[in-house]
């Protein structure tokens, strides 16, 4: 409750909160505001904003481009959740690991940590979803696989401070098995920063997803924010809309996020707030 | 750092740097055996697919028969002799395909690197020093707004502003061959291609240093040295440019040089939008011709780019800061 308070005293923060509920409640009603087909004709090509019933126009193929931007919030929030739940997963693990065990493991574990954070990781991602087919589970496994390391490195931070405390070392005199340390311990009191880092990883992923299929590598049957502005881009000279409203729901949705993660982590950590500091 | 200590830690980063290296060359082999399908298939690309001699050769070449140990052998060989693989679509080495294209790549990141350190550290600057005004909040929402931006979305509005309505730019390629213009006018003409597509790609990192320098300069402004030097009576505005602000670039710089590679990847973008004939562009072609040994050519360049920059950095900051430790 106390951290709902804080949470809620930060004017963004909510701002954000309130937006991403929208855009939610968006992608879960677009079979409700648009029946039918978001890739079928809906009226004349090239319609500008409000002429032939579409409130933000139509595309060159008479698709509408609202209903593309409906739909297209299904695409976005689901491979930004699930591919961020899929990067903390690996970057729990493997954080978890080296800052558990320490020693060779930790040393191991860092330095394919560092490999993965060298390389350029969206050259990687366009890599990986073109050689394994652009689809949905191609393109959230090359955003997860890109983007786990920051929370492998926080993981192994909060572990290496959280394993030499007292009630860690308690529990060990106690004889309970490490798994059972580290699962019901160490993790809930490195929850916070996850958290946040989670909400900020969602962000760009996001940005990620509509990178990719803005260059063509989305999932050939599904609508996207990405794929919209890649399509319009080439007659951009004539109708502009087809471009701006689905890169304004990119940067809503990816700003309120972004929010959310800063309102978290100042909720989180009352203590860092210092003045004007991040 | 002491001058005699410095071949040993040069050493010990040059080794480094050729281990990643080495596993990005093996990255890429397991990519191509992972791939569904033939080897020779994902070699040849989807295109190349329907001549059997072209897909026999490179069986025997890349010994594809032979177990897979031997077969790396040989690739790493093969990449070692800089040898990145033939496009059998470009009827062309992937090596100097990417050659071709480094400098218009290196001309537009480095650009857009200027206008991102530059900018970033200036806003920063301003924000930390008019910390809690009107000036710090426009300056923040603005960072935490291009941080929010897709690259692509921001180089498209940038086009439709200034090419398409105001007319002041031009939005494609990198010179107008119809010009014919050599030496100074080409130049020029360059620049003006160069404005678009060196923005689009600096807009995002400068919010990112903008972000950073505000954050180390606050902190910094908090140390007690700062505290003495205003005690001492130095000047404020002299506080701020030679204690906080000098001490603040370090950790930007550094943040820099480990982001240079998303600079790269993001040039894949820009590159594609301004129709600016770099390596981005080069992969994005590929893309579309599902030429994968290109695009392989490009992650491995790309990499080593970024690896020889993180050296440099690591050099430039050991150099500058006696107090890092040789590591």
């Amino acid at each position: 409750m106390e951290l709902l308070r804080r949470f809620a005293r930060h004017p963004g923060a909510v701002v954000g909160a309130v937006t991403l509920l929208l855009v939610l409640a968006v992608a879960l009603l677009a079979p409700v505001l648009f029946p039918g087909s978001p890739w079928d004709m809906a009226g004349a090509p090239f319609s500008p904003p409000g002429e032939d019933g579409m409130l933000l126009g139509s595309d060159s193929l008479g698709r509408d481009v609202a209903a593309g931007i409906a739909y297209g919030a299904r695409v976005s929030l689901l491979v930004g959740a699930v591919s961020t739940a899929v990067s903390i997963l690996i970057g729990v693990a493997l954080g978890a690991l080296a800052g558990y065990l320490g020693g060779v493991v930790d040393d191991a574990v860092m330095r394919f940590t560092e490999f993965f954070q060298t390389i350029p990781s969206f050259v990687l991602a366009i890599l990986l979803v073109a050689i394994f087919t652009p689809s949905i589970t191609s393109i959230v496994a090359a955003i997860a696989i890109v983007s786990w390391p920051p929370v492998a490195r926080v993981v192994r931070a909060e572990f290496l401070s959280l394993r030499n405390r007292e009630f860690v070392q308690a529990a060990e005199v106690l004889g309970k098995r490490p798994i059972a340390i580290v699962l019901t311990d160490i993790l809930p009191n490195a929850l916070s920063p996850i958290i946040v880092l989670a909400s900020l990883n969602t962000a760009s992923a996001i940005l990620l997803e509509s990178s990719l299929s803005f260059l063509g590598l989305g999932d050939p049957n599904l609508m996207s924010w990405g794929f919209l502005i890649g399509s319009g881009r080439s007659v951009i000279r004539l109708a502009w809309w087809m471009s701006v409203f689905p890169g304004i729901a990119i940067f809503v949705t990816v700003l309120a996020l972004n929010l959310i993660g800063e309102g978290l982590s100042d909720a989180m950590n009352p203590r860092l707030r210092k003045r004007g500091a991040r | 750092m002491e001058l005699s200590r410095l071949p040993g830690f040069l050493l010990r980063r040059v080794l480094k740097s050729v281990a990643v290296i080495l596993a990005i060359v093996v990255c890429n082999f397991l990519l191509i055996h992972a791939a569904p399908g033939d080897p020779a298939t994902v070699m040849a690309g989807q295109s190349g697919a329907a001549d059997p001699q072209y897909m026999e050769q490179l069986r025997r070449q890349f010994g594809l028969d032979q177990p897979l140990t031997t077969q790396l052998w040989i690739y790493l060989k093969g990449v070692l002799q800089l040898d990145l693989g033939f496009s059998h679509r470009q009827q062309a080495g992937v090596a100097g395909l990417i050659m071709d294209r480094l400098p218009a790549t290196l001309l537009l990141t480095g650009a857009a690197f200027l206008i991102a350190i530059s900018g970033g550290v200036a806003m920063g600057a301003l924000a930390a020093r008019r910390v809690g005004t009107w000036a710090d909040s426009v300056i923040t929402v603005i960072a935490l707004a291009f941080y929010a931006t897709p690259l692509f979305w921001v180089g498209l509005m940038l086009v439709l502003l200034f090419s398409v309505y105001l007319e002041w730019l031009p939005s494609f390629g990198m010179s107008d061959p119809s010009l014919n213009a050599t030496g100074l006018a080409l130049a020029w003409d360059v620049a003006q291609h160069l404005v678009l597509p060196a923005v689009t790609l600096g807009l995002f990192y400068l919010a990112v240093y903008a972000r950073l320098t505000r954050a180390t300069m606050l902190e910094v402004a908090d140390q007690d040295f700062v505290k003495t030097a205003r005690a001492k009576g130095v000047p404020e505005g002299r506080v701020l440019r030679a204690h906080v602000l000098r001490n603040a670039l370090l950790p930007v710089i550094t943040f820099a040089g480990i982001q240079a590679g998303q600079l790269v990847g993001g040039s894949i973008l820009v590159e594609t939008v301004f129709a600016w004939p770099g390596i981005g562009r080069l992969a994005f072609e590929a893309l579309l011709a599902r030429d994968y040994q290109v695009l392989m050519g490009v992650f491995f360049i790309t990499s080593v780019m970024v690896v020889l920059f993180n050296l440099l950095t690591d050099l430039l900051y050991a150099l500058i800061d006696p107090r890092v430790e040789v590591a």
